[in-house]
């Protein structure tokens, strides 16, 4: 059932975010501390126990990647109402800050990308981009092995 | 007869707020696929048109509207504040884990803390060197313009902990905000020059960016297939950012200006 798959996702959120918020609380810190990570693992957790179980069926795969496939375009919505005008109004300071930090940490990306050996690439992360860009048929790509 | 036609479809969008903006953005998604083939030939990927298509939308929005929420701000388009919300938005977010390869998130594991660790301390560096060159000498401005750069998010937390002035306020979240704009803009620009792509690096890039909105639209724009890896990071780092940086972060400013 799809709504089983939805149900799960959002069970899988509303738990992180709460341990979040509670982790946050006692760190005494007025933030939520890594509750859609958290949030992230359990939905992993659960596919791991699932398939193991052999109950993974396709219907609460598609509840799921339904909504890994309207990511993007909630992407775009998310940017469509961006405070583009404070961000271009924000004189020097602003500007000289928010560039600096950002080629720091571009190239603080191309140093650690270049630590260890670089992966091959596998074919669960492929199958994971084709479904996050909302190109496969989600329904049809059930049958698809993990190997994981 | 006219002015009933425009109103109908106003008091439509009004009242589907949620199903207009699915509408919209889906236009918007296809007019940027269009795009991005046939203007492009396809170097450029059709998010990150859409992307950046969103964002002057949004600068437009907010001249016409004078608000804060861009498109969102004009009543026909309010749906888009629903849809692009923190609350959808985490909840797509949450779901591409589905997705991901545990064995390779797992074993960038120890990357990921590594970038969250410097994710936080340079842009906090860079951020008070701004500040202090620009003639901010108290602990507590330098800190919270500091924490801007980290993420719009741990500037004002941080500057509300510390006790900052409202001015300083506005500047360290129009930081912050600055920041998540050009990393969504940015990101599919560098990301060859930098390594970005395959999950090791999108996970040091998370938790390197941070800001889950510019990591969320900047992987969207380069590699769908990275966002997992990317954002499993990016978000243990706003919450990190503002456990240090009314603490440590604001202590090690004081001991060294006084």
């Amino acid at each position: 059932m799809i709504v089983l798959g939805v149900a799960l996702l959002a069970a899988c959120t509303l738990i992180g975010v709460y341990l979040g918020d509670l982790l946050g609380l006692l760190l005494g810190v007025k933030a939520n501390v890594g509750g859609v990570g958290i949030a992230m693992i359990l939905l992993i957790a659960a596919r791991l126990w699932l398939s193991r179980r052999g109950s993974l069926t396709k219907g609460i795969q598609f509840g799921v990647e339904f909504w890994a496939g309207m990511y993007i375009p909630i992407v775009v919505a998310m940017a469509a109402q961006q405070n583009v005008v404070a961000a271009m109004s924000g004189g020097p300071i602003v500007l000289i800050a928010a560039t600096g930090s950002l080629a720091l940490c571009f190239g603080a990306v191309a140093l650690l990308s270049r630590i260890g050996r670089r992966d091959p690439g596998s074919a669960t992360v492929e199958h994971g981009g084709s479904v996050i860009d909302g190109g496969t048929d989600p329904v049809a790509s059930g049958s698809v092995a993990r190997k994981d | 007869m006219e002015h009933a036609i425009w109103h109908g479809l106003e008091h439509v969008f009004v009242e589907q707020s949620l199903v207009a903006a699915f509408a919209v953005v889906g236009a918007l998604i296809l007019v940027s696929n269009f795009a991005a083939k046939h203007l492009t030939n396809g170097r450029v990927h059709g998010s990150a048109i859409a992307i950046v298509l969103g964002l002057v939308l949004a600068y437009v929005g907010g001249l016409y509207t004078g608000g804060k929420k861009g498109l969102a701000d004009i009543p026909v388009l309010a749906g888009i504040g629903l849809m692009g919300g923190a609350m959808l938005r985490d909840f797509a977010i949450v779901a591409t884990a589905f997705e991901v390869d545990v064995i390779e998130a797992r074993r960038a594991g120890l990357l990921g803390v590594l970038a969250l660790a410097l994710g936080t301390i340079l842009p906090f560096i860079v951020g008070t060197l701004t500040a202090v060159a620009f003639g901010y000498h108290d602990a507590v401005s330098i800190t919270t313009i500091g924490a801007g750069a980290i993420t719009y998010i741990v500037g004002p937390v941080t500057g509300a902990a510390i006790g900052a002035d409202s001015t300083v306020m506005a500047l360290s979240i129009a930081t912050g905000v600055t920041k998540a704009v050009m990393v969504m803009v940015g990101t599919p620009l560098v990301a060859r020059l930098i390594g970005l792509d395959n999950p090791r690096s999108a996970m040091a890039y998370g938790g390197l960016m941070g800001t889950v909105s510019g990591v969320a639209g900047g992987l969207a724009a380069t590699d769908p297939k990275l966002v997992p890896y990317g954002a499993l990071t990016a978000t243990f780092h706003t919450g990190i950012g503002c456990l240090v940086g009314p603490s440590i972060l604001f202590l090690a400013v004081r001991a060294l200006v006084g």
